[in-house]
């Protein structure tokens, strides 16, 4: 038990590892930070592979709070991936670069989401997702005396404070119908039939709305483009991809586990996700159209993403869960790059407005190919990752006989590809006065960039080993 | 005709596909030096047509139905496989692949805005499009159809013409995005239908889907197809995607991608729908007519040169659909040799609208004039176009629509009637170019600018030339290839005979 | 069946000529020239040792110096040549004309190079009309000779004149020409091709020999999805390839795009269109349309024999009331053709008959004669406009002092035209009209009638040119015809005085052809 734990444990020792030395280290030397807590959340990469490889039986550990299977590793990964990526960035972003808190926040806030992913029971979910969400709500608040980062902070916890008391309404009932707050026992309890069919929709509905914020899923995605807008550009890459990653998480484990299909018999919780996707894509990709703003673009766009990999949890079948957990691995590889190309961007051009990126590739080939490659990832096109993503999640409601959904989806890809084109068109296409001053990129920022490049197009091309990996992890659920 | 020289270990195809793609990856990296990059472009573009030429002298047209098999694993899960294989009629489109992206590097020498993301670009599109033409696995078929799309939006709204380009290159890639999604629908659909946890589009050929499967899923991957082949009305992206277009970027669009949509259609939508496609096409027919008589009406009406082309390539591309939707070998054969003929006359077209364009800034006819006595060899080589264009016996546009037409005969005896009115309209249109343009007075205004083309120039619009007459003379040389192939498919989808 | 494939030779010494003439430096003229004049001899001498060696008795349907191979075999054509009296008569016919021609175009200043390779090639198209044995082959050069021809009217057409079209726009006459001939042969040649791929598909082959066993006595299409009856499509078809030919004749009233062609045209051009060019058409009568559709000529009949009995009357009328020299001679071309067909509707009314095949020798043989006289009258048209710049008769009159010499070749070209006995055009026009007599006498009737008129118009262009006052703008300018195009008219000459007073050699090849095809 202890090492399958040991990645969670060695974020706590880094947490405080980097709180303290931020305290010894004069301002200068405070640089070295981000590669401390790089270098950190390294090793837990190391120790989640090496000693924490789950078995072939799924492991409840902790009291049965956590349950150790591959899902949950494959989720660790994904969450320390986004972690140290973001880290990177921020090396690069001068506003965080050298504050310890900062770090010590984004660790805090990853040992939340692997929690969240192995949560087994109620009680640890809550915690967990609280434990992910205060240190946001603070990140994203993190520039003081930046307006915008306050009010997007502020914005970000009262709207999270909402969800969650209505999530936590949600496991009250949850609980007392079935007296327990493990899922599985959740899951027994729900299959014996007794309930009414109103009372375990509307549960469903109350829990699914703490998750829904978490995923900026319609209607519960308005804070998504103001909180972005307004946090260190890092942070709203984080908030995109890893904090998203952990709501899906918990989405298809709680409702592939607790609230199983058969219970229902006839209508169930599948057609309402199939409507909350169709609706989700279509109002992120609608709106993104309008934006002028790139991080509010891409804030948008995550909620259209969102979207997609609803369709696969609506198809609640183990095309599905696989497809929604590859699609989470591209997802996050994708938006990191696009995030990390504004982040560094943002640097030099000053400004996260559409116009400034006029003649970006004149300015930076090599940034503007990392935009180009992320982007058209985003818009499913391959060899990226994104295309073969997007076809399985398709793949998975045209198995479901969700024909429909598969259309509704086809049209959201198309308006997509369309505002995606226009940043590119002005990245590649525009010229601006100041065509002749270089964007140099901080070699951290390089190397994410480079590792989340190489991985957009292995996912792309190479693509079996991922597809295994998600099905075992999309395996433990079934 | 097989030559024994191709070891079978050498996996050919797998070359063709991945050389270019990999070739445009390293341009990326090389120093942005104009010279450089041409020369590695054409160095690499030569390979390739080498490499296809190999395969085309290759086939073996006694030999098995699909040729030069390679088969390498990429998702088994999904029973996806990299299968790349060859049969008779797409190993000439693999060839016009070759050509195109040959003489398209030749006719790009003049690029000087970024050079090397061009080529590169230029060459992925170049590996979609080989791709397309030898997959046998249905997925990874949509995987390259992509990654020939999408190259597009950024070589036409770069390097195309100001005045039109970023409204082009939107409307195209937004077009023929939505009709390869569309297809793809329908591509899992036969996936999970079928039950075979295979995307080999042999076995899926063998899948017997049931009628009203067929039925329901025909139109969507058909037409989600034949978007990209043009069909009306759905073609509204063509005419100002070519027209916008940079001029080699042109060529490969109206050369070889349209040639894709139409291939892909034939591959996905008839072959493994074959009781839909024989339920569905008295309208596509009826589609394809329209294409061919208002494209050629409409080619009539342009005074912009270019755009007289690009609707050509409508009514020239209405005749493959036409040829496939006969349902009989003689309109299959017609249509696949069309393919080939139209690839190689729209490429010649497009480079010699492009010299023209060069040089005298202008593509209004009314503006030009005499360009003959500046540019023989782009005359000579724009009249043989345009009497490949007329259907002109003796060149390779008559070998292809005389079987189509007779496939038409068979099929709906009044529709060949009306669709050869396409005809006559087609040689007015050209003839209006031919004298007005290359012939008569030359206004001064563009007098001074006009010169002669380069030497290699000439070279590419000479091999292009080649093959326009070399197949209307010898139809020997590429008919029996296609005509084979279109024979093996002939029981699986119970075409009509002679 | 022989060693050497004498008629490919034939077909294709010119096309290599014109590729190699395409090549040659054009600084040096006078080369170019000459080595086309010297390569158009070769199908001539080579056309020539076929004819001797060509034994006119042949059986039915016989074809000599075959020679096949595959070409198109996914649609079942070959390339399939072979000759008849009928063939061979045609063949002779344009090689003969062809080096007259060259020889008749040294005057060609402009692109001499390009202009003798399509000259050439004009050649290769044609000849390949007449020796085709197969009906797919026989599209592809009918076609393409249009090219040529289109190019040699377009670029090297006459300078002056100009045609407003609809909207005020104002176009060159000879672009104005060019694109009118193509585009109407080409709208004509629709419906044959589309009644060939009819044929092709029902009938499972393009091959003329076996074509004319099947076809005629095809009742049930396999292979069209059709309900129409057989005999409605063949009575379609007939159509089709009746008006395509019509076209080309030109039968009234498909002729109107002869006049402006033959009038923008070059000399040379004029000379080879006018004689050979609308052979092509009588020859589709005699060689497919007769054989292949006897049951719907022969219903059709009445309506040709109105067709060319208006032509002959019309075309009459209307180079009577031409000014313009040239456009008068074309005219001509319109009422001589509407010889042949009448000819051709005589023989399609009563096929088999003796007067069938008598009419039928007179239009072969109306074919060649105007082949010679028209190409000579618009020579001679072409030698005074080259001095004279004007092709108005108004402008011209009493030259017959200036240039005695071209008066005399004149007159005797006009009366050979005229139908003179003791001229060609006599013998051929007489055995039609004997021919005709019997099955259709009023037409005939009619047509005589009309060739009251084909004096008239005839006398008048004489008379116009050479007689009456004298223009006094011409004294001192007009020089008499060189020796050149006395080389160029001799022959033609000749020809027309040979056969006037002995047709025997040629008829004799011409009726066994016949019988052997319809007797």
């Amino acid at each position: 038990m202890f090492l399958t734990l040991l990645p969670e444990i060695t974020l706590v020792v880094l947490a405080f590892v980097v709180l303290t030395t931020d305290l010894a280290l004069d301002r200068q030397s405070r640089a070295f930070l981000p590669y401390l807590t790089a270098a950190g959340m390294l090793l837990a990469v190391i120790f989640t592979i090496v000693f924490a490889l789950p078995g072939d039986k799924p492991q409840l550990i902790f009291g049965g709070m956590l349950r150790h299977d591959w899902l949950t590793f494959v989720f660790r990964l994904v969450f320390l991936f986004g972690a140290l990526a973001t880290v990177l960035f921020s090396a690069g972003w001068e506003r965080v670069a050298r504050r310890g808190e900062y770090y010590v926040l984004i660790i805090t806030s990853t040992l939340g989401m692997m929690l969240m992913g192995a949560s087994a029971d109620l009680v640890m979910l809550f915690l967990a997702i609280e434990t992910t969400s205060i240190p946001l709500y603070i990140l994203a608040g993190f520039i003081t005396e930046d307006d915008k980062s306050t009010e997007s902070g502020f914005k970000y916890l009262l709207f999270g404070a909402m969800t969650t008391a209505i999530m936590l309404y949600g496991f009250s009932m949850l609980y007392g119908f079935s007296g327990s707050t493990n899922l599985y026992w959740i899951a027994g309890a729900l299959m014996s039939g007794e309930l009414p069919f109103i009372s375990m929709m509307g549960t469903v509905i109350l829990v699914m709305a703490g998750f829904a914020f978490k995923v900026s899923m319609v209607p519960f995605h308005f804070w998504a483009p103001d909180v972005y807008e307004g946090s260190p550009t890092p942070i709203a890459g984080f908030l995109s991809t890893a904090s998203k990653a952990a709501g899906f998480a918990v989405i298809i484990r709680v409702l592939l586990t607790a609230f199983p299909l058969e219970a229902f018999g006839g209508v169930d919780w599948t057609m309402m996700m199939a409507i909350a996707a169709a609706l989700t894509m279509s109002v992120g990709n609608l709106i993104a159209l309008a934006q002028t703003n790139i991080k509010r673009l891409l804030a948008y766009s995550s909620v259209a993403h969102a979207g997609y990999i609803l369709m696969g949890i609506a198809a609640a079948s183990e095309l599905g869960g696989l497809s929604v957990v590859f699609y989470i691995i591209v997802y996050l590889v994708t938006n990191l790059a696009a995030f990390g190309v504004v982040a560094v961007a943002e640097r030099t051009l000053g400004s996260n407005d559409l116009e400034a990126y006029d003649g970006l590739s004149r300015r930076s080939p090599a940034l503007a190919l990392v935009l180009l490659i992320s982007l058209l990832s985003l818009a499913g096109v391959p060899p990226m990752g994104g295309f073969i993503a997007k076809v399985l999640v398709f793949a998975a409601a045209v198995e479901a006989n969700m024909v429909w959904l598969a259309v509704v989806g086809i049209l959201n890809a198309i308006v997509g590809l369309y505002y995606y084109l226009i940043v590119l068109k002005r990245v590649y296409l525009f010229r601006s006065e100041e065509e002749d001053k270089p964007v140099p990129i901080p070699r951290p920022s390089a190397v994410a960039l480079t590792v989340c490049l190489i991985a957009i197009l292995v996912f792309g091309t190479i693509i079996a080993p991922w597809f295994d990996y998600s099905g075992i992890a999309a395996g433990a659920l079934f | 005709m097989g030559l024994n020289v191709f070891a079978e270990e050498i996996p050919y195809l797998l070359i063709i596909t991945l050389l270019p793609i990999v070739a445009g990856a390293l341009l990326l990296a090389l120093p942005n030096r104009h010279k450089l990059i041409y020369n590695v472009a054409l160095g690499v573009a030569t390979v390739t047509l080498l490499l296809t030429v190999l395969v085309f002298l290759g086939f073996d047209i006694n030999g098995d139905q699909y040729q030069f098999a390679d088969e390498y694993t990429w998702l088994p899960q999904f029973g996806i496989s990299l299968k790349f294989a060859v049969d008779g009629i797409s190993t000439p489109l693999v060839l016009l692949t070759g050509i195109v992206m040959f003489t398209g590097v030749i006719i790009s020498q003049r690029i000087d805005d970024r050079p090397r993301e061009f080529f590169a670009f230029m060459f992925i599109l170049a590996s979609g499009v080989f791709g397309v033409f030898v997959s046998l696995d249905l997925f990874m078929l949509f995987f390259f159809y992509e990654i020939a799309v999408f190259p597009m939006y950024l070589l036409i709204a770069i390097w195309g013409w100001k005045e039109t380009r970023e409204y082009a290159a939107m409307k195209l890639t937004l077009y023929l995005f939505i009709g390869s999604v569309v297809a793809l629908i329908g591509a899992l659909a036969m996936y999970f239908t079928s039950g075979l946890n295979t995307f080999d589009m042999v076995d899926l050929a063998a899948a017997n889907f049931s009628t009203e499967f067929q039925n329901l899923w025909f139109p969507f991957v058909f037409l989600g197809f034949a978007v990209l082949g043009g069909i009306w009305p759905f073609h509204n992206w063509s005419p100002d995607g070519h027209v916008a277009a940079p001029t080699a970027v042109s060529m490969f669009h109206a050369g070889v991608l349209m040639k894709l949509g139409a291939f892909a259609a034939l591959r996905v939508g008839i072959m493994l729908l074959p009781e839909g496609a024989h339920t569905h096409m008295w309208w596509v027919i009826l589609l394809a007519l329209v294409n061919v008589v208002y494209g050629a009406f409409i080619a009539m009406r342009q005074n912009d040169f270019k755009y007289v082309i690009g609707f050509s390539s409508v009514s020239h591309m209405g005749l493959v659909v036409m040829g496939f939707a006969t349902l009989n070998q003689n309109g299959f054969i017609g249509a696949s040799v069309q393919m080939f003929s139209h690839g190689v006359m729209t490429a010649l077209f497009f480079a010699v609208v492009g010299m023209v364009y060069d040089q005298a800034h202008t593509r209004q006819i009314p503006e030009l004039g005499g360009v003959g006595k500046y540019m023989k060899i782009p005359t000579l080589a724009f009249i043989i176009g345009g009497l490949v264009s007329m259907g002109m016996p003796g060149f390779s546009g008559f070998v292809a629509e005389f079987p189509i037409f007779m496939g038409v005969w068979q099929a709906y005896p009044w529709i060949a009637i009306v669709a050869v009115i396409s005809i006559v309209l087609t040689a007015s249109y050209i003839i209006r170019i031919v004298s007005k343009v290359f012939f008569g007075e030359t206004p001064a205004e563009i007098a001074d600018h006009l010169h002669d083309v380069t030497r290699s120039e000439k070279l590419a619009l000479g091999v292009l030339a080649f093959f326009l007459v070399g197949l209307g003379v010898f139809p020997g040389m590429m008919v029996p290839m296609f005509a084979e192939g279109v024979r093996q498919i002939a029981p699986l989808i119970g075409l009509g005979g002679f | 069946m022989n060693e050497i494939p004498y008629l490919s030779l034939i077909l294709f010494v010119p096309l290599l000529a014109a590729i190699i003439i395409a090549l040659l430096p054009s600084e040096n003229k006078q080369t170019v020239r000459w080595v086309a004049f010297i390569a158009s001899l070769i199908p001539l001498a080579l056309t020539v040792w076929v004819w001797l060696n060509f034994d006119a008795a042949v059986p039915k349907d016989g074809f000599k110096f075959v020679e096949q191979a595959t070409w198109y075999e996914a649609i079942n054509s070959t390339y399939h040549l072979g000759i008849d009296g009928l063939s061979l008569t045609m063949v002779l016919l344009t090689t003969l004309l062809t080096p007259v021609a060259i020889l008749a175009s040294f005057s060609v200043e402009k692109n001499v190079n390009a202009y003798m390779a399509l000259f050439l090639m004009l050649e290769t198209g044609m000849l390949g009309v007449f020796l085709s044995l197969d009906l797919m082959l026989f599209f592809v050069f009918w076609e393409i000779g249009l090219v040529p021809m289109y190019f040699l009217i377009n670029r090297w057409g006459s300078e002056k004149g100009e045609r407003e079209l609809w909207g005020g726009i104002k176009v060159k006459a000879r672009a104005y020409a060019s694109f009118k001939f193509m585009i109407y042969t080409m709208a004509g040649s629709l419906g044959l091709l589309l009644a060939i791929q009819l044929i092709g598909v029902a009938a499972g082959t393009y091959d003329l020999p076996r074509l004319f066993e099947i076809w005629p006595t095809l009742t049930e299409f396999t292979n069209i999805n059709t309900t129409v009856a057989v005999s409605t499509w063949k009575t379609v078809a007939f159509w089709a390839f009746a008006i395509a030919f019509a076209i080309k004749v030109p039968v009234w009233p498909f002729h109107t795009w002869l006049p402006d062609a033959h009038t923008e045209a070059p000399t040379a051009g004029s000379m080879i269109l006018a004689g050979v060019l609308l052979k092509l058409g009588g020859y589709g009568f005699l060689r497919l349309v007769l054989p292949l559709y006897p049951e719907q000529a022969n219903a059709a009949a009445g309506v040709l024999v109105f067709l060319a009995v208006a032509a002959i009357i019309f075309g009459a009328f209307a180079a009577y009331g031409q000014r313009d020299f040239k456009r008068l001679v074309a005219y001509s071309s319109v009422n001589h053709m509407g010889f042949v067909m009448l000819g051709i509707a005589a023989a399609a009314r009563a096929i088999g008959t003796e007067s069938a095949t008598i009419a039928l020798n007179g239009a072969v043989l109306q074919m060649f004669n105007h082949g010679i006289t028209a190409a000579a009258m618009f020579f001679l048209v072409g030698v005074i406009y080259e001095r004279t710049h004007t092709r108005n008769l108004d402008e011209m009159g009493g030259l017959f002092p200036l240039i005695p010499v071209y008066g005399g070749i004149l007159i005797f070209t006009s009366m050979a035209s005229l139908g003179l006995p003791g001229l060609n055009g006599f013998v051929s026009e007489f055995l039609v009209v004997r021919g005709a007599w019997d099955i259709f006498t009023s037409a005939t009737i009619w047509s005589m009638l009309g060739l009251l008129f084909t004096g008239a118009y005839i006398l008048k262009g004489i008379a116009k040119t050479l007689h009456g006052p004298l223009n006094k703008n011409w004294v001192g300018h007009l020089t008499e015809i060189n020796a050149r195009e006395l080389a160029v008219i001799t022959p033609l000459m000749v020809l027309m005085l040979w056969l006037g007073l002995w047709p025997g050699w040629l008829l004799n090849v011409i009726n066994n052809a016949m019988v052997a095809l319809f007797g």
